[in-house]
């Protein structure tokens, strides 16, 4: 490593203690603001959605995953039911079902 | 109708109660027929920050337990006379204050009063919630540092959701930001939050900024409110703030580190380029 190099390495700090702060203030209360207005609701409109699926066919409430996504400018919440397949009808007498 | 101004901010020391005092003085030196009270009931002290603690025979909890009228609670400032404090209980606790108590109190200062100053405790319990809850307007007194930074932004989610306004779904609650404790020195060496940072995270409209300034100790050693101290820089600023509060337009000053004078220039005496 040249001298050179040494002053350029300097240069490259981590930025300044106040710069920090507002990064990390920006990130910790995207997420706040988000719980403030949104949180109330998503667990209640899993609960709707699942149950107006559940009008047309039998589901398997272990087979329901969530997942939310919070992210800067959206976030995402992803509801993946597993609907009972054609064969499930059959499952008391599986000798009967063919591949 | 009295405006009812909250000074507010969740995080507590971050100078409330020091602006509350000056913000009152200033608005009733203006000729504005203004109340200050300290719903910091259990941890009185707006009363030493005015030097009215001498004076104190009843406070806001007798009042609404019907054991003074209002007007014997009430402490006229003799400094100003268009202004005067209604002091917190110092040995009941938050839950001798109720809203419906509250809400008469207000609404009696409302008949011939211009302002109404509610100085907040810190947190979001019920003293905090009681004293927000019947304003019209809030001051948000926020330091430059992250924990008050992100309390400010609570209150304000708070002020949203439950204040009377917000229940009544009437206006919103009008926003002030006033950062206090404010070092430019610091600011410039990296150390301390920008104003601007400050203003783009909470993004409400800024009132002013007070630096921090050793007036303020010494004001409240002698119980006057800093803004008195006409010759200070945070009295000035609180001034300034006031008369922004009232609309006049005014710059935001101190906001500047200090020019040490250069080596260059101490040499050769000079102006630099
Ligand atoms: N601009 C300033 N410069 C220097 N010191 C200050 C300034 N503003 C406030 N202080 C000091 O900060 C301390 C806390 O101030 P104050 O009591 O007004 O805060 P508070 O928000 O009312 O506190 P609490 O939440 O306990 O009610 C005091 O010692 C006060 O002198
Ligand atoms: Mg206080």
């Amino acid at each position: 490593m040249s001298w050179l190099d040494f002053f350029r390495a300097n240069r490259k700090a981590e930025p300044d203690s106040a710069t920090q702060a507002k990064e990390r203030l920006q990130i910790v209360l995207a997420h706040e603001r988000i719980g403030r207005t949104r949180e109330d609701f998503l667990p209640r409109l899993q609960q709707d959605l699942v149950a107006v699926v559940a009008r047309y066919v039998a589901i398997d409430p272990g087979k329901v995953n969530v997942a939310l996504d919070r992210g800067g400018d959206i976030s995402t919440l992803a509801i993946e039911i597993e609907l009972p397949g054609a064969k499930s009808g059959a499952s008391a007498a599986p000798a009967a079902a063919n591949g | 109708m009295a405006q009812v101004i909250v000074v507010t901010s969740g995080k507590g020391g971050v100078g409330k109660t020091t602006t509350s005092a000056a913000f009152a003085t200033g608005l009733a030196q203006s000729g504005k027929k203004t109340v200050v009270i300290d719903f910091d009931v259990g941890l009185r002290n707006l009363d030493l920050i005015m030097g009215v603690e001498r004076r104190v025979v009843f406070d806001i909890v007798n009042v609404i337990q019907g054991e003074a009228r209002l007007n014997q609670a009430l402490i006229r400032d003799k400094r100003v006379d268009t202004l005067s404090i209604l002091p917190a209980s110092q040995t009941r606790d938050k839950d001798a204050l109720t809203k419906e108590g509250v809400s008469e109190i207000i609404e009696e200062l409302s008949k011939d009063h211009d302002y109404i100053v509610c100085d907040s405790p810190a947190g979001i319990e019920k003293g905090a919630l009681l004293a927000l809850y019947f304003a019209d307007q809030a001051v948000v007194v926020t330091n430059p540092e992250v924990s008050s930074v992100r309390d400010s932004d609570r209150i304000l989610g708070v002020l949203q959701s439950k204040s009377k306004r917000a229940e009544e779904k009437r206006d919103k609650v009008k926003e002030h930001l006033l950062v206090t404790r404010y070092d430019p020195n610091r600011v410039e060496r990296g150390e301390m939050l920008k104003l601007e940072d400050i203003r783009e995270i909470l993004a409400i409209p800024l009132l002013g900024v007070i630096p921090e300034n050793e007036s303020v100790l010494r004001a409240s050693n002698t119980g006057m409110p800093v803004i008195l101290d006409a010759e200070s820089v945070a009295g000035q600023a609180y001034k300034d703030a006031v008369g922004r509060f009232m609309g006049q337009e005014l710059p935001h000053r101190f906001l500047e580190p200090d020019r040490k004078p250069g080596l260059l220039r101490r040499l050769f005496g000079g102006r630099a380029a």
